[in-house]
């Protein structure tokens, strides 16, 4: 008896050993969807390897995103919601925002199309039809780029879906979000990335494309060293840096194609952001 | 239906290829939730025994509040163990937010309360004869506790068993405080509910049942060993 008890306990203290190491490291704070679209499991390994740091990816939404690089919790952030990253920057938090890659956001809903969205022309139109349906229609809800963009959209729309009962905030990442618009035969928005990687167990199709409210565009933010004195900036640095270098940005053009027969992301570093329309 | 059978087959074939990170991830669960088991052993039995034999103002209260921590949702005690270990935080100067330690850490305040609050109850469980006894057998008083341990260690094991049962299965906690970092911080629960984000719902399975089955297995060994000596 007391010899099994001993065994238990050496047996656990000797799976607890192994010493935690710990090198020096970067956070990343970023969206879901360069983590569910599988990107940042190509180009993080990619950057440990070449730079020597080891990164700590922490995928929320956006929003959460900056609030961590606000608080100096954070090192470097890859985000889409530019219009909070703009006053991100106005107020002080960062050091640089370069502009990294874009896809874009589609309305996606169940094939057979209850709302009749497809044939609507532009997001906005999209918009309208799933609210005056009343159509279930399920949002981030939880201030991440999508749902920014949603908001803009809505907002455009003319629409105050806020209180609706078939207005659905699921509070969770894109994958989930959009499990959530399949099971309730809902609409959503969503990026086109996530889309594609999970489509195969969706039964969603996208009903709205193209327009150019739709741009998702990303940036890389390196975080102001006065404001948060703790924060790892030459590690931010690197990793910036490593996004926009050439060899990275021609394998973001790359990622996807093979799988998808399309890429999920278009490279942009370097390019005139008027370009995008901002 | 299909997709359960599909997933189910999916996993079985993952199990089977004895898939690299898959490893990793269950040995990394194991040892984070055996650490937080075991340091929550050495915590809460010396507290949980102390509770039940002393005889102090305030210690009702105590007990109540050790019963209420059995319960304590992992989420809350993630937030707070994540507000603490911010870089910002009063114990940010560690730097362990989004490690193993920092895990085992928010796993260790979960179980304590378990472990403690059962050994409590193991204790106070045994004949009130007993310490009497053996006081008058002439047994010191660490004597005397160590003979009241020793004879509650069969309930005392069910505390091991609720303790580790409760930490790794809980996922709230794990996420916040470890981010769910690949090749890092990356354990059963936090990947479960990852893969069903990403619609992956044969890896999410195949995950879920290494977990059952990793739980299962512990606490077969621990039933063994408790039943082996009850009394006949």
């Amino acid at each position: 008896m007391k010899k099994w008890i001993l065994l238990i306990l050496v047996v656990m203290l000797f799976a607890a050993l192994p010493a935690f190491g710990a090198s020096k490291t970067v956070i990343l704070a970023t969206t879901t969807s360069t983590q569910d679209s599988g990107l940042l499991d190509v180009l993080v390994p990619m950057f440990e390897k070449e730079s020597g740091f080891q990164v700590k990816t922490i995928s929320v939404g956006s929003g959460q995103a900056m609030k961590m690089g606000e608080k100096g919790e954070a090192d470097v952030l890859l985000v889409h919601s530019p219009d909070a990253e703009k006053k991100f920057m106005t107020d002080g938090f960062g050091a640089t925002r370069r502009l990294v890659m874009h896809n874009d956001f589609v309305i996606v809903g169940p094939a057979a199309d209850g709302a009749k969205v497809k044939g609507t022309t532009g997001s906005l139109a999209a918009m309208k039809v799933i609210a005056q349906s009343g159509a279930i229609f399920a949002s981030r809800g939880d201030n991440s780029g999508t749902h920014a963009k949603e908001k803009t959209l809505w907002k455009g729309a003319g629409i105050n879906p806020e209180g609706q009962k078939w207005y659905q905030q699921t509070g969770l990442g894109m994958g989930q979000t959009l499990n959530v618009a399949a099971e309730k035969k809902g609409y959503s928005l969503t990026d086109r990335a996530t889309f594609l990687a999970l489509k195969k167990n969706l039964g969603l199709v996208i009903l709205s494309e193209g327009d150019s409210k739709l741009l998702n565009i990303y940036h890389v933010i390196e975080l102001n060293p006065v404001k948060s004195p703790k924060i790892n900036s030459s590690g931010g640095k690197a990793f910036a840096d490593f996004m926009i270098s050439k060899k990275t940005q021609e394998t973001i053009g790359r990622f996807g194609v093979e799988k998808f027969g399309a890429p999920l992301f278009f490279p942009d570093a370097g390019k005139n952001p008027a370009s995008l329309g901002l | 239906m299909d997709l359960i059978i599909e997933g189910i087959v999916a996993a079985l074939k993952l199990v089977a290829s004895v898939d690299k990170e898959v490893v990793a991830v269950t040995l990394l669960s194991l040892k984070i939730s055996c650490s937080a088991t075991l340091i929550s052993l050495f915590i809460g039995i010396p507290t949980g025994t102390m509770l039940a034999l002393a005889d102090f103002p305030g210690r009702r209260l105590i007990i109540s509040m050790v019963n209420t921590g059995m319960g304590l949702p992992p989420v809350v005690v993630g937030l707070f163990v994540t507000i603490f270990l911010w870089r910002n935080g009063p114990l940010g100067f560690l730097e362990i937010l989004y490690t193993p330690l920092a895990m085992i850490m928010a796993q260790v305040v979960i179980a304590t309360p378990i472990v403690t609050g059962i050994s409590i109850a193991s204790i106070q469980a045994l004949p009130s004869n007993l310490k009497l006894q053996v006081l008058a057998l002439g047994a010191t008083r660490l004597q005397m506790i160590w003979i009241l341990v020793r004879e509650a260690r069969l309930p005392l094991l069910a505390a091991v068993m609720a303790g580790f049962g409760g930490v790794i299965s809980e996922v709230g906690a794990s996420i916040m405080v470890g981010g769910n970092i690949k090749g890092q911080t990356r354990v059963l629960t936090t990947a479960t509910v990852m893969e069903t984000g990403k619609g992956n719902f044969d890896v999410a399975i195949a995950l879920s049942l290494i977990l059952l089955t990793l739980a299962f297995s512990v606490n077969y060994l621990l039933t063994v060993i408790q039943q082996k000596e009850r009394p006949r």
